[in-house]
């Protein structure tokens, strides 16, 4: 089909015709349309359903205020719904498709809710729905929801990718209307660094929408000129398609381009790019916004605001009507008059509402001054209006300008507070903006052409003098200063019918009215009660003539009803734009161990643990279920030997004169003692007493220790260590670095431990027993060589070392390790294992420390020493957190020992009901003990120190079990250590 | 009080609605009243609604230094459960839950409990054992949770990728009478609840200085002048320290910005509530269509209702990680409230050093779902004098003495 409303002129390519449908009808545009103006060029003029009535709507705007021509844009996996047909470029194939009707668009039975619409009125669901009470689930609010929502998700995962970036500029300029091409134009030529970024494709803003003149040409002729200097310039950087969307803290702007969007397939490349953008200084040249009046029925297809309809006309060339008339409160709806008499299109009628105009400048046009329209007629789109005089003039299009509105939107973002001009009828930018910018042009209330260039020239030599550079002496295209008068009309007296101020929403002034008479007077309550301003155009069109017609049923001025005031961002977002770089695995970056890929060809199973992949258990041909797995490699540990990738522990080194006095300070006991080449466990607390994570730590040199933590807190850890040295001790002469990815480690650990690793060790090093007892360490060489730190420190509980080497050799040193250990038997071992022998020797971990235990509750309360302070000694000694009666970490085991037991069951005395009032305790940990060939747990039970022997039940509510246990030491295995001293 | 209903709506409807009131009166102050509440938003119009109905206490202020629920009422995700972890708090939460249940018959005004269910995903090995102990101490406490496995989870939640590369969903802390409720109707409906009762709203009233005699309150000042008072009450979220500070003593608060979005609204695609602790986002569908969605707090103290840039891409990252087809779905608003973190991330309902002054803050991320119960407990602390059951646990002394009522591991996700 062809464009029956094709109009010469404009700055579509017609050499490049674009095949598109909506609703699966086929059309034709051009390159440089958006959809909107193809439809219109098509003479479609139903677009769309409002939320709530389901009215029958048409295109009113040409920007991203659109409220009502939104479709669901593409097709599968790439479905995007609620998508502004005024703001889509078209591209060949484009499918569009109108959304929230129920049957056609046409025939829409969901318009059902109109005829009632006398009952729905703003808030009536607060009032009803109520009863019977078990209705609002099962009856009301599924039929509420069911009619939710406009557009469909694809149900299908986003098939594109996002990019994101960052930027940094000078200055940033935010829109490339007249204000912001001759800002940048200004600041780029005095050397200042330029990112111009406009939503548009086309740079030039209202330059292209309009029949103008600048430096003696047109003005979108000028507008290319400019973009074209600008391009030449190597300091500035010009983004179209690019939406600058919010302003955040510290000179931060988030803006969206739009890389792939106009085109019919990404192809692979990112569909859009976040950009965060650190500007030293903005120019927001934004431009303003029409409104409309509310008048009788004033959203039937056909309506669209004045500067609209010049837009299409002027840059599109198409015509929204054969026959235009046009409803004004103000000079520029005349413009439109005089634009649609250029393109020879018949004017119906120009009414303006004003009395005090001047003379008609179109004599053969009919005019009607100081009066208004007060409805329109026409099913499914305009045929006729009726003036408040009772005039009724056939028109199929009628432009409405009730005059323009500053895009101020992120001059708010920070705070900033609008005022109020009574001149403009508008609000425009307070003074509280966002540190370091600039308003420029209309979005400053400045309503005229010449102005717009004027201060942009100066917001542009401004900055480069802010920036120190010599700015150019003013230069600003000559342009005509053209009248922008206006008196306020916010709703036609007389108006017949229901007379719309939010169109997405379906908000009527009488629901504004009513608003006001219950009571929801201020802005936020307005708009919370009668959804005002909260649909997808985030109320561009609406919200200050919904605070005028509040204002108005107050009796009291708008600025002392309220402000607009927006949030980010300017425009909807999509989400996958703000997750770039997070889609699936790249969520968040796995960590592998040194021997990773050895424990992989050898068959591991692998679990996350703070991020990192660690070998769970490693099956052997013939083993089916973990258990096994474990089990063997706990009893082969126990009675040979077994090892471990332990690298994952934090470890930090520390070093400097004040290192031990540091440490004195960061744990609970002692380390100013700890002689060089041993290694002493110790406890760290929270500010408020709570253990917060436990370690070892080695004294490698006088002034030079090393650190572990737990895997999971090896990060948090290090901040909190680099915290007390920087603000809590600052006088002491420490140095910290995290070390933990620079070296391997592995637990050797089994009575035959010693003699594995004296194959490894170099000759000259003598680990003997007497040489190097229980906790000690030292640095030596192994492998020929090789440089490596020894501890002799154990988890399991066993004669155990850890071994640590420079990382690069890790691979090479757990094979080395295990064919050492072959004549021993040796076997590695996961996750599990270690596990299973932690919990036999009462070794907390994190299901222990939960961030809710004290030293105490863990049997350590002689830990926190008293001869010195450490972080969390003075908050450890609160009544509560010493008083007895404490849980205390206990070991459990069934009194029938075939039983297993739960992790997470709570402890119940013998005979008591199990509710809250007689909870124990709970369980923390629960292993079968190859050792014991029983089931045994850990937990927390009050008094349990002195409670050894007594028996109670672990009542678990979730697996339905209910056991006898009985309280014994947490310590199953060895509970004098005579093996690790071995 | 006119009653809502829908023949008072069909009556109206024939009379072009000229027949309705304000939903609540809006009166000048008086000089006095037994008591004032600071702080017009859920909490405080709750509080002063069951002083009035449990109590008989009814000549009562509230005070609100800008619109009625214009605070963290109306700018939280309105979620409602009540699977936590320790005893108190289970209590409390359940309460609250269990008074949500009828809340609109009570009031007359319907605030849209939607109990579609709350699940909190376990994506990681640590987190399945840390809900299946929660589920279990939830049993113990007679809250209905269970614990689901991933094909469970898919079902209720068909949108979810719960074999996700990254984090794969192991299973799931399910509260099937969890849900939501319309954040603003609670607030409207508390008021004029209040209001009907004979208590003064009055808005736009920020109170400015605290008078007391004797170390025991005596009234306060306010922009709209001096008013005194026998009783004071403060339910300011986000601003409870610096009303402390006016009465002289500090509070063991810090005060971030919490953030939250809201997409733009699409066809209903998802009936359930789904907090994800791992990945650091919550989600779920409002009855118009928009999909709600909150974070984590900021990292640093601040007033500003406002956050940063890189949290809200943090939160919306874990949410494309879990629902990979939100992606093409828009972000309509955000925004950020401040939120009263205390250090064991529970609430703090108690007296105060000066006599007569009562407090309710600390809520957290989490203040919406405790709403009714909050009211229901600070007004028994009120009027006795003395905290009864449901809010002995949560006096401002634990800190002192050191019990805590540790929620951050269980409650996990900043909610």
């Amino acid at each position: 089909m062809t464009g029956t409303n094709r109009i010469p002129g404009g700055l579509i390519d017609r050499d490049k015709p674009l095949g598109f449908t909506f609703n699966g009808r086929a059309f034709q545009g051009f390159a440089g349309d958006t959809l909107a103006s193809a439809l219109i060029a098509n003479g479609q003029r139903l677009i769309g359903r409002s939320f709530k009535y389901h009215r029958p709507r048409g295109i009113f705007t040409a920007g991203p205020e659109e409220p009502n021509a939104l479709v669901e844009l593409r097709t599968g996996a790439s479905q995007e719904p609620n998508t502004r047909a005024t703001t889509t470029e078209l591209f060949e194939g484009l499918n569009a498709r109108s959304q929230n009707h129920r049957g056609s668009l046409k025939y829409d039975i969901m318009a059902v809710n109109d005829l009632f619409a006398r009952f729905l009125s703003a808030g009536f669901y607060y009032k009803t729905f109520m009863w019977p009470k078990s209705f609002w689930e099962r009856v009301y609010e599924p039929i509420i929801r069911a009619s939710a929502g406009l557009g469909r998700l694809s149900m299908q995962a986003d098939p594109d990718h996002y990019d994101k970036g960052f930027l940094h500029c000078d200055v940033l300029i935010i829109g490339a209307g007249p204000a912001g091409l001759q800002a940048a134009l200004s600041a780029g030529r005095a050397g200042v660094r330029v990112i111009l970024a406009d939503e548009d494709f086309r740079m030039g803003g209202r330059l292209n929408a309009e029949r103008c003149e600048v430096a003696g040409t047109g003005g979108a002729t000028w507008a290319a000129a400019a973009v074209a200097e600008l391009e030449s310039m190597g300091n500035v950087r010009l983004m179209t398609r690019t939406t600058v969307y919010g302003v955040f803290d510290h000179g931060i702007y988030g803006a969206l381009e739009r890389n792939t969007d106009h085109l019919p397939d990404a192809a692979g490349a990112p569909r859009q790019t976040l950009w965060r953008i650190y500007a030293g200084r903005s120019v927001l040249a934004t431009g303003a916004t029409e409104r409309s009046v509310a008048f009788g029925n004033n959203d039937r297809p056909g309506v669209m605001l004045a500067g609209a309809v010049r837009a299409y006309v002027n840059r599109y060339g198409a015509t929204p009507g054969r026959r235009v008339a046009v409803f004004t409160n103000n000079d520029d709806g005349w413009r439109t008059a005089r634009d649609l008499r250029a393109h020879g299109i018949e004017i119906a009628a120009v009414i303006d509402s004003r009395t005090d105009t001047a003379p008609n400048p179109f004599p053969e046009v009919k005019t009607l001054f100081g009066e208004a329209v007060a409805e329109t007629c026409g099913r499914g789109g305009l045929r006729e209006i009726i003036t408040t005089g009772g005039k009724r003039i056939s028109a199929d299009c009628l432009a409405v300008s009730g005059g323009w509105t500053p895009n101020l939107h992120l001059t708010c973002h920070l705070g900033g507070k609008p005022v109020w001009r009574d001149d403009l009828a508008a609000f425009v930018p307070g003074n509280a903006l966002p540190p370091g910018m600039r308003v420029a042009g209309a979005a400053a209330g400045q309503m005229t052409l010449a102005r717009c260039l004027q201060e942009g020239d100066a917001a542009g030599r401004a900055v480069a003098e802010d920036l120190g550079r010599a700015a150019p002496a003013a230069n600003v295209p000559k342009a005509t200063d053209e009248p922008a008068g206006i008196t306020a009309l916010w709703q036609v007296k007389g108006a017949r019918g229901r007379c719309w101020v939010d169109l997405q929403n379906d908000v009527t002034t009488k629901d504004i009215t009513l608003s006001h008479r219950e009571g929801f007077r201020s802005v936020e309550h307005l708009k919370r009660y009668t959804t005002l301003g909260m649909a997808t155009d985030q109320g561009k069109t609406s919200n200050l003539p919904g605070l005028a017609l509040m204002a108005e049923a107050s009796g009291k001025t708008i600025p002392e009803t309220g402000t607009t005031t927006f949030r980010p961002p300017y425009v909807p977002v999509a989400i996958g734009a703000f997750g770039a770089g997070a889609k699936g695995a790249g969520f968040k970056p796995v960590r592998l161990t040194p021997s990773h890929e050895w424990a992989r060809d050898r068959g591991a199973v692998f679990t996350e643990a703070g991020q990192w992949l660690r070998a769970q258990w490693y099956p052997q041909p013939g083993e089916t279920d973990w258990r096994t797995s474990a089990n063997r490699e706990a009893q082969t540990t126990r009675n040979a030997v077994g090892i471990c990738d332990v690298t994952t522990l934090g470890k930090i080194d520390i070093k400097g004169r004040d290192a031990a006095a540091f440490l004195n300070l960061v744990y609970t006991n002692g380390f100013a003692k700890l002689p060089v080449g041993k290694v002493r466990y110790g406890l760290m607390l929270r500010e408020d007493g709570i253990v917060y994570d436990d370690g070892t730590t080695s004294r490698l040199g006088e002034n030079h220790f090393v650190m572990t933590t737990t895997t999971a807190n090896a990060g948090l850890v290090y901040q909190r260590l680099e915290f007390a040295r920087q603000c809590l001790a600052a006088h002491l002469d420490v140095h910290l670095i995290s070390v933990t990815d620079g070296w391997a480690q592995f637990a050797v650990a089994g009575p035959e431990s010693r003699a594995l690793l004296q194959k490894i060790v170099d000759a000259g090093h003598d680990i003997s027993n007497a040489a190097f007892p229980y906790m000690a360490c030292g640095e030596m060489t192994v492998c020929g060589g090789i440089r490596a730190r020894l501890f002799r420190i154990s988890f399991s509980g066993e004669l155990a070392y850890e071994i640590a080497v420079p990382a690069r050799y890790g691979d090479s040193m757990i094979r080395a390790l295990i064919a050492a250990g072959e004549p021993f038997g040796v076997a590695p071992y996961g996750t599990e294992a270690l596990g299973i022998m932690r919990i036999e020797k009462g070794h907390p971990v994190a299901a222990e420390l939960t961030g809710q235990t004290t030293a105490r509750m863990l049997g350590m309360a002689r830990m926190v020493s008293d001869k010195k302070d450490c972080i969390g000694n003075v908050l450890s000694r609160r009544p509560e957190m010493t008083a007895p009666g404490q849980p205390r970490l206990m070991g459990f085991r069934p009194v029938d020992r075939a039983q297993m037991l739960t992790a997470g069951a709570h402890f119940i005395a013998r005979g008591a009901e199990a509710v809250t009032e007689n909870d124990q305790g709970w369980m923390t940990s629960v292993a079968w003990s190859p050792a014991l060939g029983h089931s045994v747990g850990l937990g927390f039970i009050a008094r349990g120190e002195d409670r050894i022997g007594e028996v109670v039940r672990a009542w678990d509510g979730l697996r339905k079990t209910d056991i006898e246990v009985e309280i014994v030491s947490a310590h199953f295995v060895d509970p004098e250590g005579e093996r690790l001293r071995a | 009080m006119r009653r809502y209903s829908v023949f008072a709506i069909a009556r109206e409807a024939l009379r072009h609605h000229q027949g309705w009131g304000r939903a609540w009166r809006a009166p000048e102050p008086k000089s006095r009243y037994d008591v004032i509440i600071v702080g017009a938003g859920g909490h405080g119009l709750a509080t002063a609604y069951y002083l009035g109905k449990n109590h008989g206490i009814r000549n009562v202020a509230i005070l609100e230094k800008g619109w009625l629920g214009g605070g963290n009422t109306g700018r939280n995700t309105t979620i409602i459960r009540s699977n936590y972890l320790q005893d108190p708090s289970a209590a409390l939460y359940e309460k609250a839950r269990s008074l949500y249940e009828s809340l609109s018959q009570e009031l007359n005004y319907n605030i849209m409990f939607s109990p579609r269910g709350v699940m909190m995903l376990a994506q990681t090995e640590h987190e399945v054992r840390g809900y299946r102990r929660t589920a279990r101490a939830n049993a113990l406490q007679g809250v209905e949770t269970e614990f689901i496995g991933p094909q469970r989870v898919k079902e209720l939640c068909p949108i979810m990728n719960v074999s996700g590369p990254r984090y794969p969903v192991l299973g799931a802390l399910w509260q099937p009478r969890g849900g939501t409720a319309r954040h603003d109707a609670v607030a409207w409906g508390y008021a004029r609840a209040c209001s009907d009762m004979g208590m003064d709203i009055v808005q736009k009233c920020e109170v400015t200085g605290i008078r007391t005699e004797r170390g025991r309150v005596a009234g306060v000042e306010t922009t709209q002048g001096a008013i005194d008072c026998d009783k004071l009450a403060i339910a300011v979220a986000g601003h409870s320290g610096r009303l402390a500070d006016m009465a002289g003593f500090r509070l063991p608060i810090e005060s971030v910005a919490l953030q939250a979005l809201v997409s733009e609204p699409i066809k209903p695609c998802m009936d359930v509530v789904v907090m994800a602790n791992t990945v650091h986002g919550y989600m779920s569908q409002s009855d118009k269509g928009e999909m709600v969605i909150g974070g984590g707090t900021d990292g640093f103290n601040n007033y500003t209702q406002r956050g940063s840039f890189h949290h809200i891409e943090e939160t919306v990252r874990a949410l494309i990680e879990t629902f990979p087809m939100i992606s093409r779905l828009r972000m309509l608003r955000q925004w950020g409230g401040i939120v009263d973190v205390t250090g064991d991330r529970s609430p703090i309902i108690t007296t105060t050093p000066v006599q007569n002054l009562f407090m309710n803050a600390g809520w957290g991320t989490g203040g919406f779902k405790a709403i009714p119960g909050s009211g229901w407990a600070m007004a028994e602390l009120m009027a006795k004098g003395e905290p009864g059951p449901l809010a002995a646990a949560f006096g401002l002394d634990r800190f002192a003495e050191g019990r805590f009522i540790d929620e951050s591991v269980a409650a996990g996700v900043a909610h």
